[in-house]
């Protein structure tokens, strides 16, 4: 972290195999480091920044203020104590995570890797090394690709850990470079590179190669970045560009913000007025020192003259300020910061803990990933959810079709055919029926899908298995389907496809791939079949499809909104005649894509239709339960997708936002700002209207809102918040489509600006990550999608439904815990600290404690620790399945109930009752009280032992009275601090003690004669009966006449009679019958086309691959069009997934699931992507 | 937390199913019931009412008795020559006159107060050396710097005992006299055993005799400036309770938590008649060797004579204060009652 400052560079230049060169420039090396500390370093700079914060320093400030003998009304060690052990459990926890750093650090750095003859260590790459990379390697710098072992200079990453996308991508080098594949040329290249200074954008590279006196332009296409993985490619070499902390990885691992609670900042606040406070009563307790000072002091003066520096009252009475701010320091405790952090830990290990968290299908438990925010968990108002991974399974299913006006359904299936894929399940006898009899209809239905595709096959050499690599996880799912249905898509080349047809071995020629994309929402192949038949199949959005069927054929899609397949017959004659002006214009140069549009449309056209096919994205397990019970718990929902407004209803609906009682539903779409300003406005005025009109109509009214996103950009560009908000949150659910990432995380940050509201944002992929970092909780779902989301989240875990668990059940046990706490601590540092005060009206304002030096060292650290943290930690009020059952419980949390200004006042009156009762009781017992033996118990010691052992005793009471758990932990730490504060007495009262140090152990023998006599046990009992009886009292009329859910719940005969009210009412869950309602979703972007019929990413040697055994057959996509991820919607790039990826289990499940729904709802429906 | 786990398959990271880390500890979870709050409120009621009538049988049993003797009677001539410091050396003695009505039965302990004498006070309370007065004799030389300013005199000789403490030690002695009808008969006290067993025994020790006398021990220190003769002269009748473990020494050295204050002077010796029993009602004075100055701090001196029960002094407080809560909580309970029955939707209302 001291690196040298250089001024930014401007440029990079790079002359590759030139060290001597580079060194000039004093790039990074490859050595990463993000440790914070080494060993010397770690104590000076751990305490410097732990000094940052301002209570440290106050305490800091505190023990110095001690040292001055004029003003030091306590021990050193009263202070330095805590503050050392505050600081020391900080330094521990510091010093654990660096060394956890060090250890990952030092693992990365030594990474063997080949410096193209020689191995080298990852940390001794240096800018300008030319390295060997070879198949399933890390990239270990962000390096120029020069040349591959594959055809063209292509080769594969996988980029998981960069950006979260488990597919696979190409990569390939400049031309020029491609034939360098021989080590000693390598050696001997010169090139030099000048390119952009180091930077995190990951989609984007800018530079130019001067090589023979040529300059080449590089892209991001030419780049390996750190971080991926090499795939399918033997090996590669490359430049080093950038290098360690410079790479794209590292500069992008830019530190999150840091989050904090609102009972964080409000916790700040707090402590800032007990400041105030605190110099108040120094102020005060001054005053009275300066008159205390001036009418009698000063004629006391013969027993005790003023200490030489103080010459006047007033001076008297500012040393006596000072003096008072030391000793009453301790209502702004030191141990509160680093108990809360504590128990905030021990929180964060109960959600890791938690086996009902705990995806048994992905072997995923829980993550606390941030260990400060458990408590917000626990007052969140809005969530803001993605859809497709969170909600849903993103895990494609072939559901429904229709064939010739015939539909087929959902039933039972066995495979009929030895290739089929055994995790599939779908089926219909008929359909099988009608498979196996050779209805023409149904055979072509299938051939088309097993043709009409730009699936990729990964079969495994050695077991000959079928893997499947789409585009699309739809995609995958109809070839899938085809497949089990006996049209299994075997292999391709450029130019044919191969298929086995009910267990036939037929190969197509392929002519041409009509690719998908936007625009066309449609995709077309053309093939010739053995029989010299050329035929157009077609698959597309049925909105799309209608218009280009024959006239008489459009009635045949019934029911399935969905995707539509079709097909047309060609003649040798329009195919020669087409493919003439197809060629004209792939080549043309300008306008290339709008010209292919043109010809593509042109032939798809008077086709016929085969059928309609449903895919169904899943919702997961649980998730209409989830968002009833959330909804039910006054959280409102917001999805917030990326994908068009008919899949986001449906979807709404499916999941049980959006349920048929909901009157309204509004939906705001205009294009324009005034349409959009007006459609709000109209939305606003009607909410506004049915509310005044007639609030019991109201009270049934459920509206929802959906805004699609031409519209939001509208609302959020032009200075619409305020309408959109009112109307938004008037509703009570909200949908947003076609939302980019930066939108989704504007809309957050303006529930965050306006509402003031705790937001939570829920999401699985990478176009999350801005909207999970920008809320106050970020929350990862581990899904299909990479793990980028996880990495910006505060809490993850592998499904949605443990949303209602970590909300419901931790975040509300993590928050009554925390505000219980809170008050707690507040309560007993007022009533210990406040006792000085009211001695000081006693002893002349002169700074004299009441209580022995060590016990005010040891109180907050020892003595009232552990119960309080043993509260913070275990309590609960209520049993986690009562807090599901009534989400109710949840609403405390939202208002802030249970910790705010209020309570803290009341908490510090008690404190201050307390103390007040704790110094008059013992003070007129006392004063005039003796032994049974004679002898006078007011002397001050006696007085001291009685006022601790009565605070003691007294807070321990309340902390009984506060718990309302009781585990084993709590006895224990109750008992214990009780035991150990008569123990520790005794032991600092001992004569041993005294004897080595009398000056400080100055007490002997105190406890015993103090704690022997009656008197002082009856003034303690007295004191504790007039502390705790008045908040017995008030507790029992509070629970009598205002009784909190909570309390009504904990009562174990009372749950049945409750249980209407509050409960999630099962009507609601399953009300939705009748409405059939079907969606279809498409992944927004170009498939493998063009890579396909050009041919470029079939292997040459694939004979000489296939005799070294178990290599992978690269068969892979590639993505030149990729769209850069982070940005724009990257929404479904991701989504190269086997099909296989389904488990059995998670079918089986499912299975039994859509037994069981069967009527509820007809699910999702999602139709094949035409990427 | 964090440990490798050994365990592999699917389920290799699933969480222990252990009740702590489940939030399934066993608890006991107690709540506020009316069933358990209003009758332990009366319980608790009766306890301290009973406590306190039974403290205030055992008050009514102790007696008291307080003499201001500040400026009372021929006290005031003695008041008002303290006043002027230069007669601190010379002696005055004056007495004050009491009677008795009701016979003190039983131990009569008497007690010299003092009013409006901070003994609480922080510099005054760290003015004292412990190591000196546990018999270091490095201590006894050197005094700690607390001990200042009266931890040398003048000329650079320590202190013994050093400090304001010590110093001001409380120096008035006292002469009870009974009047029967056959004259004055002196009240026999006893001045030893006043302190604390630890105070006597453990915390304060006189430095190491080896032989010598106690004069010999303290030789190279000096009294403290208020005082009229030194430590080893407290009484030098008796060596276990002269030095630094004198019975008055220690009593005063004891510091009082309030201005307003009473210190054991002695007890009554019960051997003789008429005083076997204790006082017996009737004429006494007390005659006051006035030493002590107050003036300067407009404070108040008095002699008091008490009895004592199992729990101390007379002390009234305490069973007023029993009563008193009783009585509050009683209300209490009794409201609480009220409030339930009438208005409480514990139990009865549950249909709302």
């Amino acid at each position: 972290m001291f690196r040298k400052r250089l001024p930014p560079e401007e440029e990079r230049k790079v002359k590759a195999n030139d060290r001597e060169y580079n060194e000039k420039f004093q790039y990074a090396s490859n050595c990463i480091v993000t440790s914070k500390y080494n060993i010397i370093t770690f104590l000076p700079v751990n305490l410097f920044e732990q000094f940052q914060e301002v209570a440290n320093t106050y305490f800091l400030f505190l023990l110095i203020l001690q040292l001055i003998p004029q003003i030091s009304s306590l021990s050193w060690f009263t202070t330095i104590v805590p503050l050392a052990l505050v600081l020391s459990i900080t330094a521990v926890k510091d010093a654990t995570d660096d060394y956890f750093r060090h250890k990952s650090d030092n693992q990365v750095n030594n990474r063997d890797f080949n410096l193209l003859l020689q191995n080298e260590k990852w940390m001794n790459v240096r800018v300008g090394d030319i390295i060997k990379l070879e198949n399933n390697q890390f990239v270990a710098a962000d390096v120029l690709l020069l040349s591959t072992s594959e055809p063209h200079g292509l080769c594969y990453i996988e980029t998981a850990e960069l950006d979260g996308e488990t597919n696979m991508k190409v990569r390939q080098s400049i031309s020029v470079t491609a034939e360098l594949c021989d080590p000693n040329h390598l050696a001997s290249f010169d090139g030099e590179v000048m390119c952009e200074p180091p930077n995190n954008k990951l989609d984007r590279f800018c530079g130019t190669l001067y090589w023979r006196e040529k300059k080449y332009p590089l892209t991001n296409q030419n780049m390996l970045l750190r971080g991926c993985v090499l795939r399918n490619t033997e090996a590669c070499y490359g430049l080093v560009i950038f290098a360690g902390p410079d790479t794209k990885l590292m500069q992008n691992s830019g530190r999150t913000k840091f989050k904090r609670t609102s009972i964080d900042r409000l916790m700040n606040t707090l402590v800032l007025w007990i400041f105030g406070f605190l110099v108040c009563m120094g102020g005060i307790l001054a005053v009275g020192n300066a008159i205390w000072e001036k009418e009698v002091g000063f004629l006391f003066q013969s027993f005790l003259p003023w200490d030489p520096p103080v010459d006047n009252f007033l001076f008297s009475a500012f040393l006596s300020f000072w003096s008072y701010v030391i000793i009453l320091n301790t209502v702004v405790p030191i141990s509160l910061y680093v108990s809360v952090e504590v128990i905030r830990l021990g929180h964060s290990y109960f959600i890791n803990w938690d086996q009902q968290m705990f995806c048994s299908q992905c072997n995923t438990a829980a993550e606390a990933r941030t260990t400060t925010l458990n408590e917000e968990l626990g007052q969140v108002e809005y969530i803001f959810s993605d859809k497709t991974g969170t909600l849903t399974q993103n895990i494609m299913t072939f559901n429904k079709c229709s064939i010739n006006g015939q539909s087929y359904g959902m039933l039972n299936f066995t495979p009929l055919n030895p290739l089929a894929d055994p995790n599939f399940c779908f089926y219909d006898e008929k359909l099988l029926e009608s498979v196996k009899v050779g209805d023409p209809h149904t055979h072509e239905f299938f051939r088309l899908l097993s043709l009409c595709h730009t699936v990729m096959i990964v079969s495994s050499v050695c077991t000959g298995e079928l893997v499947y690599k789409a585009q699309s996880p739809d995609e995958g799912a109809l070839v899938t389907a085809a497949r089990n249905f006996g049209f299994v898509f075997r292999s391709r080349t450029p130019g044919t496809i191969t298929t086995t047809e009910m267990g036939q071995t037929v190969t197509y020629s392929l002519l041409a791939i009509l690719d998908f994309n936007n625009i066309r929402k449609r995709m077309s192949v053309i093939v010739r079949n053995p029989e010299g038949r050329i035929r157009l199949y077609c698959k597309g959005a049925d909105t799309v499809l209608v218009e280009r069927l024959q006239p008489c054929n459009q009635e045949l899609i019934n029911g399935l909104r969905t995707l539509a397949l079709a097909y047309r017959d060609l003649s040798e004659e329009e195919w020669e005649a087409w493919s003439e002006s197809h060629r004209f214009a792939d080549k043309a140069t300008d306008c290339r894509e709008d010209r292919l549009a043109a010809t593509y449309d042109k032939i798809e056209q008077e086709m016929l239709l085969l059928g309609a096919t449903a895919i169904e994205d899943k919702l997961q397990e649980g998730v209409p339960e989830t968002i009833a019970l959330l909804s039910l718990a006054n959280i409102k929902i917001w999805v917030l997708t990326g994908d068009k407004q008919e899949t986001a209803v449906n979807i709404g609906y499916s999941c049980k936002m959006l349920t048929d009682d909901m009157t309204e539903v509004f939906i705001i779409s205009g294009h324009t700002v005034q349409s959009v300003r007006h459609e709000l406005r109209s939305v606003f005025f009607k909410c506004r209207f049915s509310q005044i009109s007639c609030v019991k109509y109201t009270l049934e009214h459920q509206r929802t809102y959906i805004l699609e996103i031409k519209s939001q950009k509208c609302t959020l560009d032009w200075n619409m918040e305020e309408e959109f908000l009112s109307t938004a949150c008037a509703c009570k659910a909200v949908i947003c489509c076609r939302v980019t990432p930066l939108q989704k995380a504007q809309v957050v940050e303006l529930i965050k600006k306006h509402k003031k509201a705790v937001t939570l944002a829920v999401g699985d992929g990478a176009n999350d990550v801005s909207m999970i970092k920008s809320a106050h909780i970020g929350v990862g779902i581990s899904g299909q999608e990479g793990i980028q989301a996880v990495l910006a989240s505060d809490y993850s875990f592998a499904q949605f439904r443990f949303l209602q668990r970590l909300l419901l059940v931790h975040g509300r046990w993590s928050y009554l815990r925390m505000c219980r706490f809170l008050c707690y601590f507040f309560y007993k540092n007022f009533a210990f600290t406040m006792v000085h005060f009211w001695f000081g009206f006693f002893c002349g304002f002169s700074a004299q404690t009441v209580y022995d030096q060590f016990f005010i060292t040891l109180y907050n650290i020892v003595y009232t620790s552990l119960p309080v943290l043993a509260m913070g930690m275990f309590d609960q009020d209520v049993p986690d399945q009562r807090s599901l059952e009534y989400p109710k419980l949840y609403e405390p949390g939202q208002l802030n109930l249970l910790f705010n200004k209020r309570e803290f006042f009341i908490c510090i009156t008690q404190g201050i009752y307390t103390s007040v009762v704790l110094f008059f009781v013992p003070y007129a017992v006392l004063s005039d009280a003796t032994q049974s033996n004679g002898v006078p118990l007011a002397d001050y010691q006696s007085f001291a032992v009685t006022t601790a052992t009565a605070l003691v005793i007294v807070v321990s009471v309340q902390i009984a009275l506060d718990t309302g758990f009781w585990t084993v932990f709590n006895h224990v730490f109750v008992w214990g601090s009780l035991g150990s504060f008569f123990t520790i007495m005794f032991a600092l009262h001992s004569q041993t003690l005294f004897r080595n140090l009398p000056n400080q152990f100055h007490f002997v023998g105190s406890a015993q004669n103090t704690l022997l006599q009656p008197v002082v046990w009856l003034t303690i009992a007295l004191a504790t009966a007039i502390c705790i009886v008045p908040v017995l009292a008030f507790r029992f009329l509070k629970l009598d006449l205002k009784p909190q859910l909570s309390d009504t719940v904990r009562k174990p005969n009372m749950g049945g009679v409750w249980r209407g009210t509050g409960s999630v009412s099962e009507g609601r869950l399953g009300a939705r019958g009748g409405s059939r309602r079907s969606g279809y979703a498409f992944a927004h972007q170009e498939g493998f086309g063009e890579l396909i019929t050009s041919g470029k990413n079939m292997r040459l040697s694939k004979a000489s691959l296939a005799g070294r055994g178990s290599q992978l057959v690269p068969e892979h996509p590639t993505e030149q069009d990729l769209p850069p991820l982070l940005g724009k919607q990257a929404m479904s790039s991701r989504w190269i997934n086997p099909i296989c990826l389904l488990s059995t289990t998670s079918l089986h499940a499912s299975l039994e699931r859509g037994k069981d729904c069967s009527k509820q709802t007809v699910n999702f429906i999602c139709p094949v992507s035409l990427s | 937390m964090g440990k490798e786990k050994s365990k592999s398959g699917p389920l290799a990271r699933r969480p222990d199913n252990s009740a702590f880390k489940q939030q399934r500890l066993p608890a006991w979870t107690p709540m506020l019931t009316a069933s358990t709050v209003l009758p332990s409120f009366y319980l608790l009621a009766l306890i301290c009412m009973l406590l306190g009538v039974w403290l205030l049988l055992t008050v009514q049993n102790t007696q008291e008795m307080k003499v201001d003797y500040t400026e009372a009677g021929s006290c005031n001539l003695c008041f008002e020559m303290r006043k002027n410091v230069s007669n601190a050396g010379q002696k005055c003695t004056c007495m004050i006159m009491f009677s008795i009505e009701k016979a003190f039965k039983g131990d009569v302990f008497i007690y010299y107060g003092l009013r409006n004498f901070h003994q609480n006070l922080r510099r005054y309370m760290d003015s004292r050396d412990d190591g000196q007065m546990l018999g270091r004799k490095s201590n006894l030389k050197s005094p700690s710097s607390y001990c200042k300013p009266f931890d040398v005199d003048e000329k650079g000789v320590p202190i013994a005992p050093c400090g304001a403490v010590a110093n001001s030690m409380f120096n008035d002695s006292f002469i009870l006299t009974y009047y029967t009808i056959n004259g004055p008969t002196v009240v026999p006290l006893l001045r030893k055993g006043l302190t604390w067993y630890t105070d006597k025994n453990v915390k304060y020790r006189n430095p190491k005799m080896d032989n010598l006398t106690l004069p010999e021990v303290f030789e190279g220190t000096t009294r403290p400036p208020y005082w009229q003769k030194p430590v080893y002269q407290l009484d030098p009748f008796d060596p276990n309770n002269n030095g630094f473990i004198n019975d008055d020494l220690l009593v005063w050295m004891r510091e009082a938590a309030f201005p307003n204050f009473k210190k054991l002077y002695g007890f009554l010796y019960r051997a003789n008649k008429p005083f076997t029993k204790g006082l017996p009602a009737g004429n006494y004075s007390v005659a006051i060797s006035y030493n002590f100055p107050v003036q300067y701090f407009k404070g108040r001196k008095e002699v008091v004579l008490t009895t004592v029960s199992w729990f101390g002094g007379q002390n009234h407080f305490l069973p007023i204060a029993y009563l008193v809560t009783s009585g509050l909580i009683l209300l209490t309970a009794v409201v609480l009652t009220v409030v339930w029955w009438k208005f409480g939707k514990d139990g009865k209302n549950m249909a709302d």
